[in-house]
């Protein structure tokens, strides 16, 4: 563990070390003032700030080498961030270590359409893929909400999601290489030019692994042709289960859908105030189903999913006439967080994914945990994946509301484990969930995390303290609050 | 055979194995004997561990014990109008779920349905103590810890005994057609990549001999719009794809070495290709050649692939791909954490691992 240490004893390290750095980097992307490190205490997870000793935004591959070098023989914690969208604390500072922003290696390198792939650098955003792959009819598929913001090595670190995984699959799916640099400034190749690479597959080991395993200074991805078409389904339901076993129906019918979305009434309520989607406020709950294909696929398959949700109970179905319509069936569910915020000073968005089977059981309960509470929640959910986004509205400045959302939060995530499920669906564990990793994974298991962790971070200097607790904290419970007025890029869609 | 649970049996022939320091040779149907470097040692027998634990059509997901073959699966899928969408190659007649995850092969839909590693959603195993263990899960969505589940496909059994695996299933296509063309290698790839960029509802797409073959999956419309465009006539229709699937072509009727290649789809002829199959639209080659082992190798990694001797190998020639140092310390390390006195088919893969 690090000491405390003094202020000048802080400042002394900072310079002598940022002096170092400058032989690498040049003088101006190594930060070190307070006014300029400022902008990086916290990513998207805005409850966290931490001050870094120094931020270092390298301009090459052989930077980051050798700012890693330094680093590890100086035995300094590394903290990687790309756009600094993560919801977990994942790219939160660590107040010994540097910050090392990938922010100025943002270009896109190739765009291959013959091989249907692109290599770009780690700080390209998410949607200047698709964008710049569109010419050639081709689309990068993973769309976190963020997606016009955050970083594609932000994306693998996180193995970031979306709402079209069901069909399309999580980043982890859509990557063909990775170039990492080891904590030691080695620069390795994870997969290869063609579908697979030699040995282990390091490159889904690496997927997801929050930074703690090495820096994505390179990534490969695999695009896929743009869809000819796009059409969606807006269903009203007078029970949530209904909706659920609609869900169920659908997938029964052999469709599988490219976006399959579900909002209890708490949610579609706030999200139609705010946005004026044309929601029906009435339905206990709503679902979005979207498909995708060619032409004729798209005419069939919409026209099946409208009789099957008519079959399973829908009371109301209503199917988009034109893109416009589509966009404002989407606006709605895409503001749902956003919409949230504004009928709450205060909510905490949870993760969890449940075997959907489980929803009826995993609603009703939280449901309990509300009404014992007092605490409202309003539920939105990627019914196609099974990944649930509960929100616990709370009011910090009343006395013990935060603690007791904190608990209502907690015990949602036991119940997701304790339903074959897990705490986190995309979100990442971060700092934010790092302590309900302990309901999920027993002591042997947590052990093995860490002895991989060992392999690739020896002294354990890539993102310290984050993704996997320590057997010693599993003693101890809590969870952190994302605080509505403080949500980082409040501009961007948060599902 | 019925449907056993063997976890206990096999975790205590692992821990006595490992107590013992003995080797073990882990078998599911031992339908893939022939790949990978010879080990010798005590078999551990997985294949008693059979059947689906869990399976429900409208979740996508099936649970299924690693001794399980394939051809039940599939029946069981079948039966439900869904697939295993990697089209886990059967040596042999048929093979094993826990086999075919390990070996990390897919078929000839794999370009679109995905490999082993991209279905597989969780995994229980026994480490090379015998402990059990499970990463990952039976949902589509969980970053929760890293993906060690993963990590187990393709892995040869040398970091663990798979024991249960959870798989995303996905519905079976309606219509599926077969379409042959006359055309040479080097055209055929050219089309191959342009109907790869195109949103066909391609499941197939290879090379051999004089003719370019594809297949296409989905509703009927859909398919009989593309097929009408890409033209050709229908050939042995689905006794191709079983047949490539499962090597059962007259390509692979040879005792020659068997090399597989794994390269960037468009990648024009190699040098070293003297007579090959291209399936996956490009992406794997099936090389019989007259380049030494380090030949192909070199002229392949210049391609930023990878090549391995299938079949048919000697001693001599490391079957997979020589790693870096850097990779393989990392390859020594993750062996010595999973099974610390490299009790677990070793060898089979590389000599440190």
């Amino acid at each position: 563990m690090m000491q405390k240490i003094s202020e000048s004893a802080l400042d002394e390290r900072r310079e002598r070390l940022a002096g170092r750095l400058r032989t690498v980097v040049d003088g101006p992307h190594v930060l070190g003032t307070r006014q300029e490190l400022a902008p990086y205490e916290c990513d998207g997870l805005a409850a966290y700030r931490v001050v870094p000793l120094l931020v270092v935004l390298p301009g090459s591959i052989d930077e980051v080498q050798a700012v890693l070098r330094i680093c590890n023989e100086e035995r300094i914690p590394v903290v990687a961030r790309g756009a600094g969208t993560g919801l977990s604390g994942g790219a939160l500072p660590n107040e010994h270590g540097i910050l090392l922003s990938l922010a100025r290696l943002n270009r896109i390198l190739a765009i291959d359409p013959d091989n249907s792939s692109a290599r770009v650098q780690p700080g390209v955003r998410n949607l200047a893929i698709s964008e710049a792959a569109r010419p050639h009819g081709l689309y990068y598929a993973p769309d976190p909400s963020s997606q016009i913001a955050c970083s594609i090595g932000g994306n693998v670190a996180e193995n970031a999601g979306g709402v079209h995984c069901l069909k399309y699959g999580l980043t982890v799916n859509n990557l063909l290489a990775v170039e990492l640099v080891t904590i030691e400034g080695d620069r390795i190749t994870l997969g290869g030019s063609g579908l697979d690479g030699p040995g282990y597959d390091l490159l889904a080991l690496a997927t997801g692994s929050e930074g703690m395993l090495g820096v994505v200074v390179e990534v490969t991805v695999k695009l896929l042709p743009i869809p000819q078409r796009a059409q969606v389904a807006l269903a009203a339901f007078d029970k949530v289960e209904t909706a659920g076993q609609a869900v169920a129906d659908i997938i029964a019918a052999g469709i599988l859908p490219a976006g399959l979305e579900m909002m209890d009434n708490p949610s579609l309520r706030a999200a139609e105030d705010f946005v004026h989607a044309g929601y029906p406020t009435d339905a206990a709950a709503i679902l979005l189903c979207e498909v995708d294909g060619g032409n004729e696929e798209v005419s069939e398959d919409i026209a099946k999913v409208r009789k099957r949700l008519l079959d399973s109970g829908a009371i109301e179905v209503r199917t988009a006439d034109d893109d416009s319509e589509r966009a404002r069936f989407w606006a709605g569910r895409k503001a749902a967080f956003p919409a949230v915020g504004r009928i709450s000073p205060d909510y905490y968005c949870m993760d969890g994914t449940i075997p959907r089977k489980h929803l009826p059981r995993v609603l009703g309960e939280i449901a309990d945990y509300s009404r014992e509470s007092g605490l409202r929640v309003a539920n939105v959910f990627h019914a196609g994946d099974g990944n649930l986004h509960p929100l616990i509205l709370y009011d910090a400045n009343n006395p013990g509301e935060l603690e007791l959302a904190e608990e209502v939060g907690g015990r949602i995530l036991e119940l997701c484990v304790e339903v074959g499920g897990t705490i986190t669906g995309e979100h990442g564990v971060g700092l934010e969930k790092i302590n309900q990793m302990c309901a999920q994974f027993p002591p042997e298991e947590l052990q093995m995390f860490h002895d991989v962790k060992a392999v690739f971070d020896e002294h354990g200097l890539l993102n310290p303290g984050k993704a996997i607790p320590t057997l010693n904290r599993c003693a101890e419970f809590g969870a952190m609050h994302v605080k509505a007025g403080d949500l980082r890029f409040p501009h961007l869609e948060r599902f | 055979m019925t449907d056993q649970d063997d976890t206990q049996a096999l975790a205590e022939q692992v821990g006595a194995a490992h107590g013992a320091r003995q080797a073990l040779r882990i078998v599911g149907r031992d339908s893939k004997a022939f790949y990978g470097h010879r080990v010798d040692a005590r078999t551990l027998d997985v294949s008693t561990h059979r059947g689906i634990v869990s399976y429900e059509p409208t979740e996508l997901v099936m649970t299924v014990r690693a001794g399980t073959p394939i051809s039940e699966i599939e029946s069981a899928l079948a039966e439900n109008g869904q697939m295993l969408a990697f089209e886990a190659p059967m040596f042999g007649g048929d093979a094993s779920i826990g086999g075919a995850i390990a070996s990390g092969l897919g078929g000839p839909r794999r370009p679109w349905g995905g490999a082993p590693r991209d279905l597989l959603l969780g995994s229980r195993l026994l480490d090379g103590r015998g402990r059990v263990m499970r990463f990952g899960g039976e949902v589509m969505k969980n970053v929760a810890g890293y993906d060690l589940s993963r990590l187990m496909a393709g892995a040869h059994g040398t970091l663990g005994v798979l024991l249960d695996v959870s798989v995303k299933v996905l519905p079976a296509p309606k219509v599926e057609r077969s379409l042959v063309l006359h055309m040479p290698r080097d055209r055929a790839i050219r089309r191959m990549r342009e109907l790869a960029r195109q949103p066909a509802p391609l499941s197939g797409a290879c090379h051999t001999g004089e003719h370019l073959h594809i297949r296409l999956s989905g509703n009927a419309s859909s398919v009989a719009a593309w097929e009408k465009q890409i033209g050709g006539d229908t050939g042995e229709g689905a006794d191709f794809w079983r047949n490539l699937r499962n090597h059962g072509l007259p390509f692979f009727a040879s005792d020659r070495p068997l090399w597989r290649l794994s390269v960037a789809p468009a990648t024009p002829r190699l040098d070293c290709e003297h007579e090959v199959l291209t399936d996956w639209a490009g992406a794997q080659r099936w090389v019989y050649t007259r380049c030494s082992g380090n030949e192909i190798r070199h002229e392949v990694a210049k391609a930023g692939g990878h090549a391995i001797l299938f079949r048919h190998g000697n001693d001599e020639i490391p079957v997979f791909h020589p790693l870096d140092p850097v990779r393989e310390r990392l390859h020594r390390g993750l062996k010595q954490r999973f099974d610390p006195d490299g009790i677990l088919n070793p060898g089979r893969m590389y000599p440190t691992i």
